[in-house]
């Protein structure tokens, strides 16, 4: 479904990522972890369009997503919650939700989705008229998510989704990445939470200083030694 | 003595308030833009200007009914508007603010004196003479009140426009956080020039307004412009119910100073009092403290 071959990315004259390359299957769930700095926010970037690479193609269902303008990709079926949120904290629940069905395909089934999103969150429901900056952080995090499903995304780019939250909230939010997952949808997700992230997916890759270490199916990473030293403390 | 002194306060005290909307239509239309793209136009009362000038073109010298030259004139205003962000804010989008606010600085030279060259200095009008409303020992002209519901049906359609539809939305929105505007699939190009054909549509409202109450020449967006940039920064630049709040002050302090003295004396109140906010509130009225 999704391809990356040979990406190089940066800030300026800041390289942080070196010729990655990244398969995401359809109905997959994949993860990629790393430790802080090792380019996993820039590598979601680059894929759902914020930022562009210098070298490389990506291509999601056979479109090159690099000549696609950057307001086109959610188009392509690609939403991508990000790093922190990014809610706008001023609209309510329910303009953030209208937010993340802008594009002309979505606003057509908005209700439908409006409804799948609220049978998913029913919290979000409760809260439509609320400003979404004032509700907890978990919550939030619902709300984020319920915004890049509006769009009735194909591919669902998680980054970080547990950063900042209660260790309870943590559980909730894999929980709810499982469930989204069983509905069909592929999910690619950024995590430092590497046991938790390493249950959820089927494979992962492991990112460090902007190039890709190692990869393999889940089982797999959660037995590998330099790993488990690594990410897992054990 | 003490009854026709209240008769003429509260005379003036309606007037502030009629005086109130029409600012706070040029306030909303400032603050949106200042709002979504952050930016500046200090040209903003030049906009009007035009307006004025293309409302005299439209009627008196075209012709063309009041009913019918006022709806052209507002979409002339707001292509105008979309004009001057695509020519002259666009390509400085990523230029330092001051930069910004010298280029807009210097559309309003360059409306001036094409006003200047274009229509002569002389004063026109419209030369429509509405009745004035008597009521008891108070009048309230018709060109005012007619003035103050249309500038507050014209805010109202804004609040619904921007509260209703997702382009609306999307101009809140971007308010709040640009760069992720793309993951919505939105296109802030697009919204920057809509929101820019907006305030322009804002700017040809007040001029279709205005013209019915004063001669328009080069100049005369003097009247307005510094005016509606103070009400913009004393409610907090950027903030819509501020400026609302922000304009009526304003008027009234105009109003009620002009009741007690000349009309000017008025201005100047409304001037030493915006400077001595500044010292007590330099974020705005509205502004939570920090």
């Amino acid at each position: 479904m999704l391809e990356l071959r040979s990406i190089d990315a940066g800030y300026g004259r800041f390289q942080a990522l070196f010729g990655i390359d990244l398969d995401v299957k359809a109905g997959e769930a994949v993860g990629v972890i790393g430790p802080n700095g090792a380019g996993k926010t820039t590598l979601m970037r680059v894929i759902s369009g914020l930022i562009r690479p210098t070298k490389g193609s990506i291509s999601m269902q056979g479109t090159d997503v690099l000549t696609t303008p950057a307001h086109r990709i959610v188009s392509l079926g690609i939403a991508h919650v990000p790093e922190n949120r990014r809610l706008f904290p001023r609209l309510s629940v329910e303009d953030n939700l209208r937010m993340g069905a802008f594009m002309p395909e979505a606003r057509a089934r908005y209700r439908e989705r409006m409804d799948f999103v609220f049978d998913l969150f029913p919290r979000m429901k409760e809260r439509r008229n609320q400003l979404a900056g004032t509700m907890s952080g978990g919550e939030q995090q619902m709300c984020a998510i319920g915004r890049a499903l509006m769009s009735d995304p194909k591919l669902l780019l998680l980054d970080e989704p547990s950063a900042g939250l209660a260790p309870v909230v943590v559980q909730q939010v894999f929980e709810l990445v499982k469930r989204i997952r069983a509905g069909g949808l592929t999910v690619l997700i950024v995590e430092q939470n590497v046991q938790q992230v390493l249950q959820v997916v089927d494979r992962a890759y492991l990112l460090e200083a902007g190039s890709i270490r190692a990869s393999g199916a889940s089982a797999d990473l959660l037995a590998d030694d330099s790993i488990r030293q690594a990410y897992l403390g054990v | 003595m003490m009854e026709i002194f209240d008769i003429y306060l509260l005379e003036a005290l309606v007037n502030g308030i009629l005086l109130g909307g029409v600012l706070a239509l040029l306030a909303l239309g400032l603050n949106l833009i200042f709002g979504v793209i952050d930016v500046t136009w200090i040209c903003y009362a030049e906009l009007v200007m035009i307006g004025m000038y293309g409302m005299y073109y439209l009627f008196s010298v075209y012709g063309l009914p009041y009913w019918v030259a006022a709806p052209i004139c507002i979409l002339l205003v707001a292509a105008l508007g979309a004009a001057l962000h695509f020519l002259v804010i666009e390509p400085l989008l990523g230029a330092p603010p001051i930069n910004q606010l010298l280029a807009t600085g210097g559309v309003l030279f360059v409306l001036q004196s094409f006003a200047t060259v274009a229509f002569g200095i002389d004063f026109r009008n419209l030369g429509i003479r509405l009745p004035v409303l008597a009521l008891g020992e108070m009048h309230f002209s018709y060109a005012r009140l007619l003035a103050f519901v249309a500038a507050l049906i014209g805010m109202v359609a804004v609040y619904l426009f921007m509260t209703r539809t997702y382009t609306g939305t999307a101009i809140r929105a971007i308010a709040q956080d640009r760069q992720i505007m793309a993951l919505m699939g939105v296109d802030t190009k697009k919204i920057y020039l809509v929101t820019s054909a907006l305030g322009g549509g804002l700017a040809g409202l007040a001029a279709c307004l205005l013209v019915l109450q004063y001669d328009v020449h080069p100049f005369v967006g003097l009247s307005f412009g510094p005016i509606t940039f103070l009400i913009c920064v004393l409610g907090g630049l950027g903030n819509f119910v501020g400026g609302f709040v922000a304009a009526f002050l304003f008027a009234e302090i105009i109003s009620l100073g002009g009741l007690f003295s000349d009309l000017e004396w008025g201005y100047v109140l409304a001037f030493a009092f915006f400077i001595v906010m500044m010292f007590i509130r330099p974020a705005g009225l509205l502004a939570k403290r920090s």
